[in-house]
């Protein structure tokens, strides 16, 4: 269930002198990688693409029923690894093994001529296996490849289309994670969360001073710029702490959409962003959306404000917002998604006491994953059984 | 409210300004009604200022208000606390007094309730060890192994349904969560249905069946070390506790062990006795997900015979965290 092997494997090491309270080296066992560098996000497919849901919110997502098959049977589907640093979740294995004839890369690469043909689908996990023109080449009964989780950036879906493969997402899966990341960042920006526990475990702290001040959110002004599932879910529980909420979308929602949460829609990014305390953002990350926040918006903030960020890091000029950070130009920062992932270590943002950064944790429930997985099985399946694809992702 | 001769009534005050006074924004405010005696001013000149003084102001529980202060202000006639609990006055001794006392319970809830979800939301996905994790200078990998608890749709179990537990349910539906509840009263119907709660008569029903048990009671006799060893072994071993009340509320030695032993998943702690907590020679902080308690909020003035008036971006937080 936990990642607890991962996990344990996390040593404390003893605090030096200018080092942040607790200072964690990562042990991370060696496992086989198929060679291509271990990069989180990759920046070269930038492409715009538009998503079908096809499915309702209230859809449920179920799995279609496979007659039983024996193994060998049944469709194969590539997948890194099973377990270890970057590969697919153990309990997630048997959910897999259900419907598809699991094919792990080692195995893929050790066996190439039998099992590439057997390889129907890709099951992309925290975006690997990395899928390129190599890959797609040698797999020629390649029909589907199966994203866990919603962005699919680091997919190049022109050249995937090309090859006549279909790209699925999951979308219902990582809503409501990832609205409620969003926030617990809020909160405990404004509140100072992060901060105060550096106090209260500091071997320093004899007594507490009563001067030292959060923000309020109850009431405050939340701006969400991008008002798909996942932004409508954050303007949901904002408006249970009587937030004010303004929006900036690409379409309008329909007014009973806005009157549910009590939106006010802003056609332009400006008027939210001089207005909010807490600026939210909920895009993808297209070419349009690529540095959407820079020296200019930060400039419009409020000097009072923080922005909050769970979409992907490229949606931020980072240079810009260090910068704003520094000078005070918007109070704080909240960010799950930074780029690259991770930050290199001696990257300015990490020095700031302004801001909080989270390991792109905003699925990272076990309910979370193994529902996500569910819908790219759902949606892997359709594919395979000429059936309607719940959630197929084109390019623009 | 002017006295005779343009004089403005005596208010008594610990200090002002510094890590433990009240803030210095805070003096106009104060001034505009009475006439500010410190502690430290009373004390140099107690025959001139002890009949001045009418009203006291408590700001974080100081000054310690005992039987040798209540002597010596003759025309004292309320305390004033900025804050909601009262558990640090002896309400029966001030009362032999004929001195009333007064709370600031709406100046306290939202933001209370704010920090109860806080605490809550930041304890189920481990965001205080995932910071650790995104910024330690040792990290080679920024994988996120980081598996927390799902808030959505979980049960949330709420002790103590007053004016700020009500406000914690109005949130946590939002995220449509169960929400189970037990007071000393029961709530009218319709409250409960506004924010779909079930009443549990009995709290260990509440505590078998919720995935977060947040404690938002007063502390008083009644209360005092509520949740103890008994309780804590009644909740799911995947359960959280969320304290945002007094200390003394939860057994502090039994909370150590059940989450040393994995009795309970992780707790979040607004509030500790004492505060902060005796600094141990050798920090342990285990791989439990020990939150940091925060304390609560704070409010300018009293709402007994004075103004109430929202400062709306500014409220304290303060931390302490259990040695596990």
């Amino acid at each position: 269930m936990f990642r607890s092997k991962a996990f344990s494997l996390l040593k404390l090491i003893p605090l030096m002198p200018g080092q942040s309270n607790l200072a964690y080296k990562y042990i991370h066992p060696a496992i086989a990688s198929h060679g291509h560098r271990c990069h989180r996000r990759s920046m070269d497919y930038r492409q715009g693409y538009k998503t079908c849901p096809r499915s309702a919110e209230g859809q449920t997502i179920s799995t279609p029923q496979t007659k039983v098959m024996a193994e060998e049977e049944l469709p194969g589907v590539l997948i890194l690894d099973i377990g270890g640093t970057h590969g697919v979740l153990e309990n997630l294995a048997p959910l897999l093994k259900k419907h598809f004839r699991l094919i792990t890369m080692k195995e893929f690469l050790e066996n190439k001529k039998e099992m590439s043909k057997k390889i129907q689908s890709v099951f992309v996990f925290e975006c690997r296996p990395t899928v390129d023109r190599e890959l797609l080449e040698s797999l020629p009964n390649l029909k589907v490849i199966g994203n866990s989780g919603v962005g699919v950036d680091h997919l190049d879906l022109k050249m995937i289309s090309n090859f006549g493969v279909k790209v699925t997402n999951t979308p219902h899966a990582v809503a409501d994670s990832t609205a409620d990341i969003g926030m617990a960042l809020m909160l405990a920006s404004a509140r100072r969360l992060v901060e105060g526990c550096q106090i209260a475990v500091s071997p320093d702290t004899k007594c507490f001073a009563v001067d030292w001040l959060g923000v309020e959110v109850t009431r405050a002004t939340l701006g969400i710029v991008g008002m798909g599932s996942i932004g409508y879910k954050v303007a949901q529980r904002a408006r249970a702490f009587n937030m004010r909420i303004l929006y900036h979308n690409r379409n309008r929602r329909r007014k009973e959409e806005e009157e549910a949460v009590g939106a006010h829609y802003c056609e332009k990014m400006e008027d939210l962003l001089q207005q909010s305390d807490f600026v939210m953002l909920v895009v993808n990350l297209t070419p349009e959306t690529h540095k959407l926040i820079g020296k200019k918006e930060l400039g419009l903030m409020k000097p009072t404000a923080t922005l909050i960020n769970i979409s992907r890091g490229a949606v931020i000029d980072q240079d810009a917002l260090v910068e704003a950070l520094q000078n005070k130009v918007i109070r704080a920062a909240a960010l799950d998604v930074t780029y690259p992932e991770p930050l290199p270590r001696d990257h300015p943002l990490l020095k700031l006491n302004n801001i909080i950064i989270t390991p792109h944790i905003g699925t990272a429930t076990v309910q979370a994953i193994r529902m996500m997985a569910e819908e790219a099985i759902a949606n892997m399946l359709a594919v395979l059984n000429g059936q309607p694809i719940p959630s197929e992702v084109f390019p623009k | 409210m002017i006295m005779g001769g343009g004089e403005l009534p005596g208010l008594l005050v610990d200090e002002i300004g510094g890590i433990h006074g009240i803030l210095h924004g805070h003096v106009a405010l104060l001034k505009k009604h009475f006439y500010l005696i410190t502690m430290k001013e009373f004390l140099e000149n107690r025959k001139h200022m002890s009949k001045k003084v009418q009203a006291i102001y408590l700001w974080w529980h100081k000054p310690i208000i005992d039987r040798e202060l209540l002597q010596s202000l003759p025309n004292l006639k309320v305390i004033a606390n900025s804050g909601v609990g009262m558990d640090h006055l002896d309400l029966k001794l001030v009362a032999s007094f004929g001195v009333k006392m007064a709370n600031a319970p709406y100046a306290v809830s939202s933001s209370t309730a704010d920090t109860g979800m806080a605490l809550l939301l930041a304890s189920a996905r481990r965001l205080v060890e995932g910071y650790h994790v995104a910024i330690s200078p040792g990290m080679e990998y920024c994988e996120a192994d980081l598996l927390g608890v799902e808030v959505t749709g979980a049960t949330l179990g709420i002790i103590g349904m007053g004016s700020i537990g009500y406000k914690i349910a109005l949130r946590a539906k939002a995220f449509e969560m169960n929400i189970l509840y037990h007071n000393r009263t029961r709530r009218k119907e319709q409250e409960e249905q506004a924010v779909g709660a079930t009443y549990c008569e009995k709290i260990d029903s509440l505590l078998q069946q919720a995935d977060f048990v947040m404690v938002v009671v007063s502390l008083t006799p009644q209360t005092h070390k509520l949740i103890g060893k008994r309780e804590m072994e009644l909740m799911k071993p995947t359960a959280t506790l969320i304290n945002i009340s007094r200390g003394a509320v939860v057994d502090q030695e039994a909370l150590v062990t059940a989450l040393q032993t994995g009795v309970i998943r992780a707790a979040a702690l607004d509030v500790t006795y004492p505060e902060p907590l005796p600094r141990l020679p050798s920090l342990l902080i285990s791989q439990k997900p020990c939150q940091s308690p925060t304390r609560g909020r704070r409010h300018p003035c009293s709402r007994q015979g004075g103004i109430c008036q929202r400062q709306p971006h500014h409220r304290l937080w303060r931390r302490e965290i259990i040695h596990c």
